[in-house]
């Protein structure tokens, strides 16, 4: 019945730009939960406090007809003021913080602390037996660090998800 | 000006009538008391009092699709609340126009799992086109005009405004309707010219065009059929309507190919299934109409006007879409087909028609009446022969009669055929039919009802006695729920799994309980007699008419199956062999 199942799916971040009011997050949220659409990440907080107005930025996948219908669905919404796709809308930057903790003593401690260096990651928070990495940048570095501290004692993981915006002079 | 000071429910009252209301569907409770204080107090808004708090939703849908007006319901919190869910997404589905307030508990008790609370606005988010809880009394009149606005421009749906008692009883100050600017919500209402010019050019290149329509026509207003038809006589192109959009297309028409879909005509779906132009006008693609999708239509180029973006590409791909209000498109695409002096290929159209004239020699929807068993299509051919020429009304419960009614009461203005679509909500028609009679209280308005369907809202016939409503509910009674019947007949070996009723009400004498009219038929010899005698009683009427119980809706595309895969009858059917893919599906 779905045709939609040999059409190739693409990871697609979209911005949303919506009124703060109670409940907005709950209808964005629903609708893809509703309509079975994924989200693999998802971050919001108000951008313009005179205006009210909120971004949510939500990474999920899907196939073209698909992702066509997800930005259709979001724009149907009363309080949503603008969609914008940035995967296919020009190009666009996106990051990803992570607070990583790692517990562990001896050279394994030693070799979290090299390998943060090399990623550029900070300690901001230390004992004698753990460190609280944080770590900025693509979620693909995310995921490639936190990998790596897999076997090096790593116990919890805290991600933002993914914030982006357009590149170039105009707003979204 | 100094701003006059008022209540909370005086604030609603008279927003209520600044937008126009005249009639409130409801039923009372804790929470909206003091709504209905003000109501007692005031006279103008007609206050119909229903006997369970999803007719009332439905009857302010009657009333909203046969006026083109916002239908307005009052239900109480919790309970109230949640027995209006059904009615919502009907509403949503179909694109119905409603206004419906909910009382809720004080807003300091919000949360507090207290008596009769509900989380309305959670329940009901996925099925109003928008909702909202409103905290502060400041607040009010603003949500108030703009719950109205939201349910009637764009693709009208229903809106849901949670009312705590509290801000009920507040003082506030209360501002008018004038000039409601919502920052964010702005539904496109013209369509891109260019896109226009592109389709009547399309058009005039066409050899076996098709126009495919819907509700969306209907909900466009008036003109909107007025400039379709008008469309569909300029070109000559055959034009099929959805279940949604009989009506919006004269049905005696002789360019209508009548339905399409599952158990839409043979002539229509071959043709939709044929064509190499398909010219879609307030449809959304649905799953009854296109049968399989990959092989729907396969060769044509498809235009697609719709006022809502996210119904385009939803299901099908199409070649050019136009977005845009029905009616605002429509006036364009004549004025561009007329000045740019396009014609029809003639030569290539006559081709087409005896094509199409082939299929409908077929006569998909012939059935054998003989002069004892009523069958069940006779009974609304009947039922139509009859009320011709009447302003007549109809609505349906859902079901078998439902197709049928779908099939061969032949509609031909819009905005006089009242059936739950999308949803398909049993219990829909008889509540549905009282929001028409109390519009229209000088019309003919039948419930085409089956056994099954019309026993989920029976109490409203308290409902239609109350208020001197003559509403005719006319029963096909086959004892069965005909179309799970027909479906477990089709695809599950017969096994009649819990679709028949041992035990039915004598509806004759349920109608009296009620202070209506009951009749009962049983032959063939007797229906004229008693259809002439129904449209004359100025009472609620249920007329029991007793059809035979086996007989199966057809033509039938079986889910799962292409335009050009119907079953034409029980000659058909007999061929189907039982599919474990068919039966999966719905």
């Amino acid at each position: 019945m779905n045709t939609h199942h040999q059409e190739p799916v693409h990871r697609h971040t979209i911005a949303i730009l919506v009124d703060n009011e109670s409940g907005v997050l709950a209808r964005v949220v629903g609708l893809f939960s509703g309509r079975g659409y994924n989200i693999e990440s998802l971050t919001v907080a108000e951008v313009d406090a005179r205006e009210q107005l909120s971004r949510i930025t939500i990474v999920t996948s899907g196939t073209k007809m698909i992702i066509e219908q997800i930005k259709a669905q979001l724009r149907r919404l009363v309080p949503v003021h603008k969609v914008s796709d940035l995967t296919t809308d020009g190009p666009s930057v996106s990051r990803e913080l992570a607070l990583v903790k790692v517990a562990g003593t001896g050279e394994k401690r030693v070799e979290s602390l090299r390998i943060a260096d090399i990623f550029r990651a900070r300690a901001v928070d230390s004992t004698n037996e753990s460190f609280v990495f944080e770590i900025v940048g693509a979620t693909e570095k995310l995921d490639a660090f936190i990998n790596l501290m897999e076997p090096l004692g790593l116990v919890d993981v805290s991600r933002t998800g993914v914030a982006a915006i357009a590149r170039g002079p105009n707003p979204i | 000006m100094a701003q006059e000071v008022l209540s909370g429910a005086e604030i609603v009252l008279k927003a209520l009538v600044d937008q126009g209301v005249e009639v409130v569907f409801g039923y009372p409770g804790g929470a909206v008391l003091p709504l209905y204080d003000e109501l007692f107090k005031q006279n103008k808004l007609r206050h119909i009092l229903v006997r369970h708090e999803q007719a009332a939703l439905h009857a302010a849908e009657g009333y909203a699709r046969s006026t083109g007006k916002v239908g307005c319901v009052l239900v109480t919190s919790g309970p109230g609340a949640t027995n209006a869910v059904t009615g919502l997404l009907d509403a949503q589905y179909d694109s119905v126009p409603l206004v419906c307030l909910c009382g809720q508990v004080p807003t300091h008790l919000i949360g507090n799992d207290a008596f009769q609370e509900a989380d309305i606005t959670g329940i009901t988010r996925p099925c109003t086109k928008h909702n909202y809880l409103v905290k502060e009394i400041g607040n009010l009149s603003k949500v108030m005009h703009e719950a109205f606005y939201v349910a009637r421009t764009g693709r009208p749906g229903p809106v849901v405004v949670d009312l705590p008692k509290d801000v009920l009883t507040a003082k506030g100050e209360y501002t008018g309707p004038a000039k409601v600017k919502h920052k964010s919500y702005k539904p496109q209402v013209k369509g891109d010219i260019k896109a226009i010019e592109e389709a009547a050019k399309l058009m005039a290149a066409a050899k076996k065009p098709i126009f495919y329509i819907g509700g969306g026509v209907v909900n466009s207003g008036v003109g909107a059929s007025q400039l379709l038809t008008q469309l569909v006589h300029t070109t000559g192109f055959p034009c099929t309507q959805t279940l949604m959009g009989l009506g919006a297309f004269p049905g005696s028409d002789p360019l209508s190919l009548g339905m399409l879909g599952m158990h839409g005509t043979y002539e229509a779906n071959m043709s939709m299934h044929d064509c190499d132009l398909m010219i879609a006008v307030g449809v959304r693609f649905d799953d009854r109409v296109t049968g399989r999708v990959n092989a729907f239509s396969p060769n044509s180029k498809k235009i697609h006007i719709d006022i809502e973006p996210s119904s385009i590409n939803k299901n099908v791909m199409v070649d050019l879409p136009i977005v845009g209000d029905v009616a605002h498109v429509l006036e364009d695409l004549v004025k561009v087909w007329k000045s740019k002096q396009y014609r029809a290929d003639e030569k290539a159209l006559k081709g087409w028609w005896s094509q199409i004239e082939q299929w409908r020699s077929i006569d998909c929807l012939r059935y054998a009446q003989d002069n004892k068993v009523i069958k069940p299509q006779y009974a609304i051919q009947r039922l139509y022969e009859l009320t011709k020429g009447m302003d007549t009304y109809v609505t349906t419960e859902v079901g078998q009669h439902q197709m049928w009614a779908a099939q061969f009461f032949k509609f031909e203005k819009p905005m006089h055929w009242m059936t739950s679509g999308g949803l398909g909500t049993m219990g829909y028609g008889l509540p549905s039919a009282m929001g028409v009679q109390l519009a229209h209280p000088d019309s003919l308005v039948i419930d085409i009802s089956g056994d099954s369907s019309v026993q989920m809202n029976i109490q409203e016939l308290g409902t239609l006695s109350q208020y001197g409503l003559p509403v005719k509910v006319f029963i096909l009674n086959n004892g069965y729920m005909g179309m799970v019947r027909q479906w477990q007949e089709l695809m599950h070996g017969g096994r009649y799994s819990q679709s028949y009723f041992e035990l039915q009400p004598d509806f004759v004498k349920l109608a009296e309980a009620y202070g209506a009219v009951g009749m009962r038929v049983d032959t063939v010899g007797e229906l004229d007699g008693v259809i002439q005698e129904m449209i004359k009683i100025r009472k609620p009427v249920i007329v029991d008419c007793r059809v035979a119980p086996g007989e199966n809706c057809f033509p039938m595309i079986p889910a799962g199956a292409a335009h050009n895969e119907m079953l034409l009858g029980p000659a058909d059917e007999a061929e189907q062999p039982d599919s474990e893919d068919g039966m999966v599906l719905v």
